[in-house]
């Protein structure tokens, strides 16, 4: 049975990617390349493409265009619920843990050393984005790789969150349409 | 804090909108949980998410889902957390459908390629207005500890590539042991 077999192979995808990201990308691909053939190496670079370009985790991403693909909608639900349930679980029982034992000292002692170390985790991620956005090519070829434009963008961006408190979904908005009259229009036209 | 058909509705709301602007990774939906859930509506403590962030990159699968059945159960329960979740599967799983029927169109479109391009710097905007204001209360604190692990931490992850899952845990560590000398020479004392 198709849907068992999706359900059953992104239940072990949701199980076994630790570290959130890119890191679950090769489980992914063992199991939907390599394993069960749902998809050649052509398409899943095309998941990989897709989810770049679309809100969600990539773990997600993939359960759903897998599923589409192999039983048509229904498919992608029945993926989509396999990814998240081993999460469900584990999770829940660790909120009902973490909600419980808070105020332990020993709980305490762990989780004040935990949260700077997650601030700073939380920078990286942060830093990595704008180098991203910055520089297009992938690699840092001098000040000329650079994209001005987008560093613009994230400037007034920036001072508007800081210094106004606007709404950060709206600024996205604003910032996607800032892209497209920046670099679309002009070649559009 | 509201209660009852309220509370669901806003946390439901709230977080499909969230998790539809989370381009870029789980810390995104962290920083943008931060800024709703903290700074608007005060319902969770700073420390609070800054653990729920900890526990769901620490645990198994996507950490946006992880980080949405913390907040929708700490605020409302399992039906919360329930709630959460689907919030937080809907927009990819509606957009995914949609995108795979017309990828290549969607892909080469130069309209969607130009807005990502822009809404990208706008994400990484975000998400250093919420580093700032995470980073600041630890240096104004000018306790050497936190301010040596976030540094440290930092650092692993840029200029080393360590696994987050590690450095999380080796702080755990480290936290464990530092308490347990705590309370001895606390227990010494008493003696």
């Amino acid at each position: 049975m198709i849907y068992l077999q999706l359900l059953w192979s992104f239940v072990q995808i949701g199980l076994f990617s630790f570290g959130g990201g890119y890191s679950s990308i090769p489980l992914i691909q063992e199991q939907i390349v390599e394993t069960n053939h749902w998809l050649t190496m052509n398409e899943f670079a095309d998941i990989v493409t897709i989810s770049q370009m679309t809100p969600g985790p990539v773990a997600i991403n993939a359960a759903t265009f897998v599923g589409v693909r192999v039983a048509g909608p229904l498919g992608s639900i029945v993926a989509t619920i396999g990814c998240i349930l081993p999460s469900c679980i584990i999770v829940s029982i660790l909120g009902v843990v973490y909600l419980k034992l808070q105020r332990l000292s020993m709980v305490q002692g762990v989780l004040q050393t935990i949260r700077p170390a997650v601030v700073g985790l939380i920078a990286s991620a942060a830093l990595s984005l704008l180098l991203l956005s910055l520089i297009h090519t992938g690699a840092f070829l001098g000040l000329k790789s650079v994209d001005w434009l987008a560093a613009a963008i994230f400037l007034i961006c920036f001072i508007l969150l800081r210094a106004l408190r606007w709404n950060p979904v709206l600024m996205i908005l604003i910032a996607g349409a800032a892209g497209f009259f920046c670099y679309g229009l002009p070649q559009l036209l | 804090m509201q209660k009852g058909a309220k509370l669901y509705l806003l946390l439901f709301f709230y977080t499909l909108k969230l998790s539809a602007f989370t381009f870029g990774g789980g810390f995104v939906i962290v920083s943008l949980m931060r800024k709703a859930f903290v700074d608007r509506l005060h319902w969770i403590s700073e420390e609070e998410m800054l653990d729920f962030a900890a526990i769901s990159q620490t645990a198994p699968g996507a950490m946006a889902v992880n980080a949405s059945i913390l907040v929708g159960f700490r605020l409302a329960g399992f039906t919360g957390a329930l709630l959460a979740i689907a919030a937080t599967i809907l927009p990819p799983l509606i957009i995914i459908i949609l995108v795979s029927y017309g990828y290549d169109a969607f892909a080469g479109n130069i309209a969607v390629q130009s807005i990502l391009r822009g809404m990208q710097a706008g994400v990484a905007a975000v998400l250093m207005d919420v580093t700032v204001s995470l980073v600041l209360p630890f240096l104004q604190e000018k306790r050497a500890l936190p301010i040596i692990l976030m540094t440290l931490s930092f650092a692993a992850v840029t200029f080393f590539a360590c696994n987050v899952v590690y450095v999380i845990l080796v702080c755990a560590l480290l936290g464990m042991g530092l308490t347990l000398w705590r309370t001895r020479r606390k227990d010494g004392r008493a003696v």
